[in-house]
């Protein structure tokens, strides 16, 4: 125990490591979120192009802590590319994107992001197909995720209990050792949520969560997500109305790679620019 | 002192009846003081057949030609060419009273045969072929003396090829930097600095030296001249130098692209790293020696050719190989890239062995045509060989060909959709069973003349292709996957920086720095040059 | 409650494979040292100088193939680049043997004779402390620790990945061997090292440091399937099963995939670093054709042939192609190579999972047994190497397909 405990203290250097594309000219509280303006994730001006083509265009945005947004779009409106360059997949042409008050995006890795709070869900289900739900959870747990710790890691009573939260929650507590890939297409959805709440992030970017599921489980998977909010910040793309309207928040529109209206459902749907996009031409 | 005098005496009495030949019109015979000196000892001899060259005509051709076979001698005052039995006056060519034993014949020495090797050269100097003129040129340039210096001047008004010129010019420049005159010399220091000549930098640099106090040039502005030149001297050999190595390197690069292209398009379509490749260039090599071997049994008034003949071969018979290796083995590893490099190296093993125990294990010889040795000669001891030259035309002609193949036919329409998006090219129609096969083929084909260019140039055993996959992957992990133009960008990028670095450090560090570089070159663009972007371009 | 870390360790092996490891000792460290010291030649089951010395050999075979398994089979990044880290493990050790000879060389110098044959007067830097039994065992597990870390970092930071990834651990190896070549590398140029007299000052050549030097191949090789065994099924290992699977989701959750394949694939090296040590003086000779491009990918297939993904599969392959080769390059040289390359076309085409998979399957057919590990011939969702680009409307993958087919195995 003794040589666990050991490594269990954090290294000056290491923590530096994780933190240190974050705190540019920002030096009150490194790392740390900072919603002392009530905003979690502020985009400005952002544009991005491949090859000539311009996938966001201008797009500035903000979300406010604890609210959930929903934001539906076309083909090709550059939802995708905007969480990308949200996760730091993708690095903005121009433009601002601050998580909180503090922190530059734009400057921070992947994992980095992930760390400061902003969890992920793809459009496609991307999970361990070969470990078992109940590791695909361990794997996302928050918890000290470098190599050191990683090494000598021994779940917790504390820690399993909480996995087996998740796993009710997510109604896989029965599917807990099989493998993930052998899981159903909604399962897989479903598990990927769930790994997303393991993370506790305070951002979730949902993309099209509840393509493929049954009537059923898009209605839970609604329920599931207005109980998140408040506590959490949730950005939901999706195309089934029914969905965005069960959500209840506000819905922002992209268009061509930037916002071209922002409201209620019913303003929304009722602006006749938004009509023209989707159904004019 | 007496004879040395002497010599020197005789040497300008025949130099003005040499010159007197020069001024006045044609005439029937020559002027017999340009003979005297055959009087005299071998000095005085050398002197007379330097006098002849200059003076120049058939007159005294013929009087050179007959010294040459030994047929020329003196008796008494006379000098006469023994012919037969008829002796003739030398001079005039007519017939002497004088019996062919009576002749005591002039021996030829190696001292004589130089000198008249020289004056033959003065002759045709005036009057052969461009060829001739500039060998001629060249010749004398190399053991010029004041005494040519009226023939260079002569020469020199009657030519019109800049080359010719330029020898003759520096010849005298040379001549003229031992002249007692320092506005001669001054004059000589600049014409020299037209030379790409290392010698010449040599005969420039005499001047700067200094013995205790004294300069060898005592003339300051001549030095400041000779220093100019020699700077001019070294940039020029020094561009002729990197003229070569750029050379090599595109030679080098052609060959990569040749071997790169089969693997871009393989890798391109299929997603499977070939690395029995470096077998496909060893069969088209033993295609060609096999037709080198069929022409020379049969056609050997034709071997120069079998070259040609050979293309079509080569890339058949690679291209055969190539379509049984994708039948029998690499169509049941698609998506599975790694596993794919185990089975081709398995393949590669096998390919080996077998070449080692049909044809054995040595390497065999192929000889370049005789259109294809030699080469140009850009400077001194830079050289491009005509085989060289030819590989990297046959490279363009190859790429040109793929090109058109790729952009312009329907296959090519074919394989181009297959390497973007297999599942959609087959839903759409495209039979991308076919495609891969003919594919694979293809790029086979091309391994199999880049082995038929490499035959050219290198040694041809069954191992020739495992130094040049590794390499060869090299440029498609630089050129980007499925990129022609990144692939011969890349091929002749790594051909040229290789070369470079070859001349500076040596073989082996040069291809550790070429890797060190490629790593770091992919820590800048993991996509390689022609990276696709967005998000289309994932992995 | 954590659990402790011993009983973790512990429990990390199934009891079988323990039982296992306890039968492999008594043979190793009791059996074959018996067989071999104490028997006289004539009797039967006398184990003879060169049965130990080949076993030796193959027992640091096996350790350079569970090093392998690693980090192909649990990492999934293939090297083939792994000769290399073998060979200077040999190489470092290979510079204290060479001090050992001491003047004992054909020249009777104070240098090592290659040198003296250069005309060399003075040991170069990197000999420095060679001399030193503590400082080689160091350098062995160093140096291509050092390397691995450094080529490690700068590849796997660019995500560098797949073929590109093993083509240029090819090059590495290449390039190296083009280095070691040469004799002004001051590492004996196209010889090597070879003709070691003493360890410790104790003949190489006498039964009982040979005997010394395979058990403690075997001890290697044990310590390698605990630790191993231990890394796979630690949370360390499912995060690096992770990454193999589907490498953006590890980083969308928080881990950063540079740190862990870098921890693995250094230790990798560092491993074969080790089990090249224990080589050299077993096979009393290292040489530059030890990092051609053609012994690393041999290691590769070991692996195959026994089966990736499972360290028992890693230890398998390397024994049975190495006995195979023993035979066969005495009783038919001529057609090895053919053996081998259809052997590497087989076993990819026909057998994904080596013999171990074989067993597997055989076994699944007379009754339907869960899966300790698994299998790993599929080939991960997204991978990197795929020709297809991953686009928004691509289809979807048969990853239910592909899971399934790998836990019937």
């Amino acid at each position: 125990m003794s040589a666990v405990t050991e490594l269990e203290r954090p290294d000056a250097a290491d923590r530096e490591n994780w933190d240190g594309g974050a705190n540019t000219g920002h030096p009150v509280r490194p790392g740390e979120l900072d919603l002392s303006h009530n905003v979690i994730l502020y985009l400005d001006d952002i544009s991005v192009s491949f090859d000539g083509f311009r996938a966001l265009n201008k797009l500035s945005l903000t979300i406010d802590a604890g609210e959930l947004r929903c934001i539906i779009g076309p083909n090709g409106a550059g939802k995708t590319t905007m969480m990308d360059v949200i996760t730091g997949k993708t690095r903005p042409d121009s433009g601002k994107a601050y998580f909180g008050q503090t922190l530059d995006l734009t400057r921070m890795t992947e994992p980095q992001i992930a760390h400061a709070g902003i969890g992920r869900k793809f459009q496609k289900p991307t999970i361990f197909e070969h470990h078992t739900a109940f590791e695909n959870l361990e794997l996302a747990m928050k918890a000290d995720k470098r190599v050191r710790r990683s090494l000598f890691a021994a779940l917790s009573d504390d820690e399993r209990d909480r996995i087996a939260e998740v796993l009710r929650r997510i109604r896989l507590d029965r599917e807990a050792d099989r493998l993930a890939g052998l899981l159903s297409h909604g399962q897989k959805q479903w598990l990927e949520i769930g790994m997303l709440l393991m993370q506790e992030p305070r951002l979730l970017l949902l993309d099209e969560p509840v393509a493929g599921m049954t009537d059923d489980e898009t209605e839970r998977t609604a329920e599931l997500f207005v109980s998140l909010a408040g506590s959490h910040s949730l950005m939901v793309v999706e195309h089934d109305m029914a969905f965005v309207e069960a959500l209840g928040g506000k819905v922002t529109v992209l268009c061509e790679g930037s916002v071209l209206a922002e409201g209620d459902l019913a303003t929304v749907q009722a602006d006749p620019r938004v009509i023209e996009v989707y159904l004019g031409r | 002192m007496e004879p040395a005098m002497n010599r020197l005496l005789l040497r300008l009495v025949l130099f003005c009846a040499a010159l007197a030949c020069l001024a006045g019109p044609a005439r029937a015979a020559l002027d017999p003081a340009l003979l005297a000196g055959f009087h005299g000892d071998f000095s005085s001899r050398v002197a007379a057949i330097e006098a002849l060259g200059v003076a120049g005509g058939d007159d005294a051709r013929r009087v050179l030609a007959a010294l040459e076979e030994g047929n020329l001698g003196v008796v008494g005052e006379r000098v006469l060419i023994v012919d037969g039995d008829t002796v003739r006056d030398a001079a005039t060519g007519e017939a002497a009273e004088v019996a062919a034993a009576d002749v005591d014949l002039i021996t030829v020495n190696n001292r004589v045969r130089r000198a008249l090797s020289a004056a033959h050269a003065a002759l045709s100097l005036l009057a052969g072929e461009r060829g001739e003129r500039l060998a001629a040129a060249q010749n004398l340039s190399e053991n010029a003396s004041e005494t040519l210096l009226p023939l260079f001047e002569r020469a020199l008004a009657a030519e019109k090829d800049e080359a010719v010129r330029g020898v003759l010019t520096r010849a005298m420049a040379k001549v003229n930097l031992g002249a007692a005159n320092p506005a001669k010399r001054l004059q000589a220091a600049e014409a020299l600095g037209e030379s790409s000549d290392p010698a010449v930098k040599n005969m420039l640099a005499v001047l700067l030296q200094k013995n205790g106090d004294t300069w060898a040039e005592p003339d300051i502005a001549v030095r400041t001249a000779a220093e100019a030149s020699i700077a001019a001297i070294d940039r020029r050999v020094a561009t002729a130098q990197h003229i070569g190595t750029v050379f090599s390197g595109l030679s080098l690069g052609s060959i990569l692209l040749l071997a790169a292209l089969g693997l871009a398009i393989t890798y391109g379509v299929m997603g499977i790293i070939n690395m029995a490749h470096g077998e496909l260039l060893m069969v088209g090599a033993y295609a060609t020696f096999m037709v080198q071997t069929l022409f020379r049994s049969y056609l050997p008034g034709w071997l120069d050719w079998y070259v040609v003949a050979a293309i079509p071969v080569a890339f058949f018979a690679a291209a055969l190989v190539g379509v049984a290796m994708e039948r029998l083995v690499l169509r049941h590893l698609y998506g599975r890239p790694l596993e794919s490099l185990l089975a081709t190296w398995g393949l590669s093993l096998v390919l080996i062995q077998a070449m080692r125990i049909i044809v054995g294990p040595q390497n065999v010889e192929l000889a370049n045509p005789s259109w294809m040795s030699g080469g140009i000669e850009l400077a001194a001891g830079v050289v491009l060989p005509w085989n060289r030259i030819v590989i990297i035309g046959f490279a363009v002609f190859v790429l040109v060909l793929i090109w058109l193949t790729m952009q312009k036919t329907r296959l090519g329409m074919f394989v181009r959709a297959v390497t973007q998006n297999r599942p959609m090219a087959g839903c759409v129609g495209v039979p991308t069973a076919r495609v891969d096969t003919l594919a694979f083929a293809i790029g086979a084909g091309i391994a199999g003349l880049g082995g038929l260019a490499l035959s050219q140039i290198a040694n041809v055993g069954p191992a020739m292709g495992q130094g040049y996959i590794v390499d060869s992957f090299m440029v498609v992990v630089l050129g980007g996957v499925g990129q022609l133009a990144g692939a011969v960008w890349a091929a002749l990028g790594l051909g040229i920086v290789s070369k470079f670095l070859e001349g500076w450090a040596g073989a082996v560090i040069a291809k550790i720095l070429v890797l060190v570089f490629i790593i770091v070159f992919i820590q800048k663009r993991p996509q390689g040059i022609f990276a696709l972007k967005g998000r289309f371009a994932d992995s | 409650m954590r659990t402790p870390f011993t009983v973790r360790l512990i429990q990390s092996m199934p009891r079988g494979g323990w039982i296992a490891l306890a039968i492999f000792a008594l043979v190793a460290w009791v059996g074959i040292p018996f067989a071999h010291l104490a028997l006289p030649e004539s009797h039967p089951l006398h184990v003879s100088a060169y049965t130990v010395s080949l076993l030796g050999k193959i027992l640091c075979y096996m350790v350079v193939a569970v090093a392998m398994d690693l980090i192909w089979g649990y990492a999934g990044i293939l090297s083939l680049g792994h000769g290399l880290f073998f060979a200077l493990g040999g190489y470092a050790f290979g510079m204290y043997l060479m001090r050992q000879i001491g003047r004992d060389g054909s020249y009777g110098a104070d240098l090592p004779d290659f040198m003296v044959f250069l005309d060399w007067k003075e040991l170069p830097w990197y000999w420095g402390g060679s001399d030193s039994f503590a400082w080689a065992l160091f350098l062995a597990v160093a140096a291509p620790g050092l390397i691995a870390f450094v080529f490690g970092y700068f590849a796997f930071r660019s995500r560098i990945k797949g073929v590109y990834f093993s083509i240029i651990t090819q090059a590495l190896t290449y390039a190296a061997m083009l280095l070691f070549f040469r004799n002004e590398t001051g590492f004996g140029g196209n010889n090597g090292f070879t003709d070691f007299k003493r360890i410790l000052g104790y003949a190489i050549t006498s039964p009982e440091m040979r005997t010394l030097l395979f058990a403690l191949s075997a001890l290697l090789l044990m310590a390698c399937l605990v630790l191993g065994r231990y890394l796979v099924t630690s949370r360390f290992g499912r995060v690096l099963a992770a990454i193999r699977d589907a490498e953006s989701r590890v980083m969308f959750i928080g881990y950063n995939p540079l740190h862990y394949k870098l921890f693995m694939w250094t230790l990798s090296a560092m491993l074969c670093g080790l089990a090249g040590a224990l080589y050299v003086p077993q096979v009393g000779i290292i040489n530059p054709s030890e990092m051609s491009p053609a012994n690393s990918i041999e290691i590769a297939v070991w692996v195959a042939v026994g089966g990736r993904g499972t360290l028992v599969g890693a230890v398998l392959g390397a024994g049975i192609v190495n006995l195979l080769k023993s035979w066969a390059t005495v009783s038919f040289p001529e057609y090895w190579p053919f053996f081998l390359g259809f052997l590497f076309i087989a076993v990819t085409l026909y057998l994904p999972d080596g013999v171990v998979g074989l067993w597997r399957k055989l076994r699944a057919g007379r009754k339907a047994a869960p899966v300790a590990e698994q299998p790993l011939h599929t080939p991960p969702p997204g991978s990197t190497t795929d020709p297809l680009p991953e686009g928004a409307t691509a289809p979807q993958h048969a990853a239910p397909a592909t899971a399934a087919k790998g836990a019937a195995a």
